[in-house]
C-alpha cells in the first residue's frame, strides 16, 4: 500500500513537471496517454471486435472464426503483423480490411453492400469493421512486424506503393513524401513522421489503429490514410482499394522489426 | 577483350532498358489504379490527380536524377507562367494577408467547390513573432520585409515565387499558389502586404 501511494506521490509530482519542461503538442499527448495508461477507450472496441468476430451472422448464421487471415482458418494471434499479404485463394494482395470484407462475403454470405457497411464509425452509428480490427490487431501486440515480399505480387504491390508515395498531383502539387520524408518537419506544431527512416517508420506503423482522442473513435489505417489523401487535396479513395493497400504494403515493410503496439491511443 | 567489352556494354543497355521499362510499367499500373480507386468529391477531382502536369511529372521520380540543365529548363518554363499585377500595384492589405496565411482551407475533397481558399502559410513558414503555431517544412520569413528591402527586384522576386515557386526552385515542396489558381491576384497582395509592408507584425 506504501509502494503504492509512493508510485501515486510520484506520479503527482511528475506531471507538473512536465507541463513546465514540455512545450509542443507531442508532450501534451504523452501526458494524457500516461494518465490513461492502464485505461485505452480502444479496448471496447477490442472487446466488441471479439465478440464480432464469434458472433452468428447473415442468411447462414456463421461466424468469422474460420476466417483465414494470412495464418491458417481461425489464427487471429499474430495475423495482422504479416499483414498485407498474398492470397492464394483470390490471387491477389489484401490488407486486414479487405480480408476481412472478403470473410464477410465468402464465408457470411453477406452482400458486397453489406460487408463494407460502415467502414469508419460516428457517434450513435458504430463501425463493425473497426471493432473487428481493433480485436485482430491487439492480438499481435508485442510481435514484430514481418511482411512478406517475396512473391511477385507482395513485391509488385509494394513497387506501387513506393511509386504512389512520391506521385505529385492535385491542385497543391502534393505527394505523401511531401510531409513524410525528411527527419523532424512539422506542419503548424504537429510533427511529421518520416516514413523513409525505419525508426520514425515503426514507431507509426506499430501504433495504427488507434482510439483519436479528438474523434471518440477508433481508426484503422484505412481511415488514416483516407484522411492524408484529403489534405493532400487529392479525391477521395474508394474504401478498401488496392492503392490504399499497396501504400499500406510501403510502410509496413519500411517498418519492418518494429515492435507492434496498438490499438494506441492520438490526438 | 573487344567481345567481352561489347557484351558487357550490351548487358548494361539491356538491364538499363529493363529497369526504365518496368518503371513505366509501374508508372501505367498506378494511373490505372487510381482511376479505378479514386472518385471526384468537392473541388478534388480524379481528373486533374491523373493529368500530371511537366513539373508533376519530373518531381515524382524517385531518386530525382535531375541535371542542373533539366533543373534550369523546368525553371524557365515555369518563370514564364508568371502574371505580375496588370495595376503595377504588388501590396494588398497586410491584415487581410495574415488572414490568408491562418486559412488552411480550400481544394480538399470537404471543402466547397468554388469556395474561397486560404494560402495556409503558417503550415509551414514562421512569420509574425506572435504565432507561435508554425511549421518548419520552409524557411522562417519572420522580419521578411525588412531583411530584404522594398527594392522592385526583391518585390517583383517575391511576387514570383508565392505565384509560381517552381520558377526559381525545381521541385520545390510550395504549392503554386498563382500558376494552380489557389488565390486570386488580390489575395497574393494581401499576402504580399503582410510579407512588406512596414506595419505587418512579420516586420515588428
Amino acid at each position: 500500500m506504501r509502494l503504492i501511494a509512493s508510485i501515486f506521490a510520484t506520479l503527482i509530482t511528475m506531471i507538473p513537471l512536465q507541463g513546465f519542461a514540455g512545450n509542443s503538442s507531442t508532450d501534451e499527448i504523452a501526458k494524457y496517454r500516461q494518465l490513461l495508461a492502464d485505461g485505452n477507450p480502444a479496448e471496447l472496441w477490442e472487446m466488441r471486435g471479439e465478440e464480432l468476430w464469434k458472433k452468428k451472422l447473415g442468411p447462414q448464421s456463421v461466424s468469422l472464426e474460420q476466417c483465414d487471415l494470412g495464418k491458417g482458418p481461425g489464427v487471429v494471434k499474430g495475423a495482422y503483423v504479416e499483414l498485407p499479404r498474398y492470397f492464394k485463394d483470390v490471387n491477389k494482395v489484401m490488407d486486414l480490411e479487405q480480408r476481412l470484407i472478403h470473410c464477410r462475403i465468402t464465408l457470411q454470405k453477406l452482400t458486397p453492400e453489406q460487408a463494407v457497411a460502415v467502414p469508419f464509425g460516428s457517434t450513435g452509428n458504430p463501425s463493425d469493421i473497426e471493432a473487428l480490427v481493433a480485436y485482430i490487431t491487439a492480438a499481435s501486440r508485442g510481435m514484430k512486424v514481418a511482411v512478406s515480399t517475396t512473391h511477385p505480387k507482395e513485391q509488385a504491390a509494394y513497387e506501387l506503393g513506393k511509386r504512389f508515395f512520391f506521385y505529385r498531383a492535385g491542385a497543391h502539387d502534393f505527394a505523401c513524401a511531401t510531409c513524410h520524408s525528411k527527419d523532424k518537419q512539422r506542419i503548424r506544431l504537429q510533427e511529421l513522421p518520416n516514413l523513409l527512416n525505419r525508426t520514425d517508420a515503426q514507431n507509426t506503423y506499430s501504433t495504427w489503429p488507434a482510439y483519436r482522442v479528438s474523434q471518440g473513435e477508433v481508426r484503422s489505417m484505412q481511415h488514416r490514410l483516407s484522411d492524408c489523401m484529403r489534405q493532400q487535396r487529392f479525391p477521395e479513395p474508394r474504401y478498401a482499394s488496392d492503392t490504399i493497400t499497396a501504400l499500406i504494403m510501403f510502410m509496413a515493410k519500411n517498418a519492418e522489426g518494429g515492435v507492434y503496439d496498438a490499438p494506441a491511443l492520438k490526438r | 577483350m573487344k567481345i567481352i567489352l561489347s557484351v558487357i556494354a550490351i548487358s548494361l543497355f539491356v538491364t538499363g532498358c529493363a529497369t526504365a521499362a518496368m518503371q513505366t510499367d509501374t508508372g501505367k499500373m498506378l494511373v490505372a489504379r487510381l482511376e479505378e480507386d479514386f472518385s471526384s468529391k468537392g473541388p478534388a477531382t480524379v481528373e486533374r490527380m491523373l493529368n500530371q502536369d511537366e513539373v508533376q511529372k519530373l518531381c515524382s521520380a524517385y531518386p530525382l536524377e535531375m541535371s542542373d540543365e533539366q533543373m534550369e529548363t523546368l525553371q524557365a518554363s515555369q518563370l514564364k507562367t508568371v502574371k505580375y499585377p496588370a495595376d503595377g500595384n504588388y501590396l494588398g492589405e497586410w491584415k487581410e494577408g495574415e488572414k490568408i496565411a491562418q486559412n488552411g482551407r480550400g481544394m480538399q475533397s470537404s471543402d466547397q467547390v468554388k469556395g474561397t481558399n486560404g494560402g495556409n502559410c503558417y503550415a509551414c513558414h514562421q512569420l509574425a513573432k506572435e504565432e507561435i503555431s508554425f511549421g518548419n517544412v520552409g524557411p522562417s520569413l519572420y522580419r521578411y520585409g525588412k531583411l530584404k528591402g522594398e527594392s522592385e527586384a526583391v518585390v517583383k522576386y517575391t511576387w514570383a515565387k508565392i505565384y509560381n515557386s517552381q520558377a526559381f526552385t525545381a521541385c520545390s515542396n510550395m504549392p503554386r499558389f498563382g500558376h494552380s489558381e489557389i488565390l486570386t491576384e488580390k489575395q497574393i497582395k494581401d499576402v504580399m502586404a503582410l510579407l512588406f509592408d512596414k506595419n505587418s507584425h512579420v516586420n515588428q
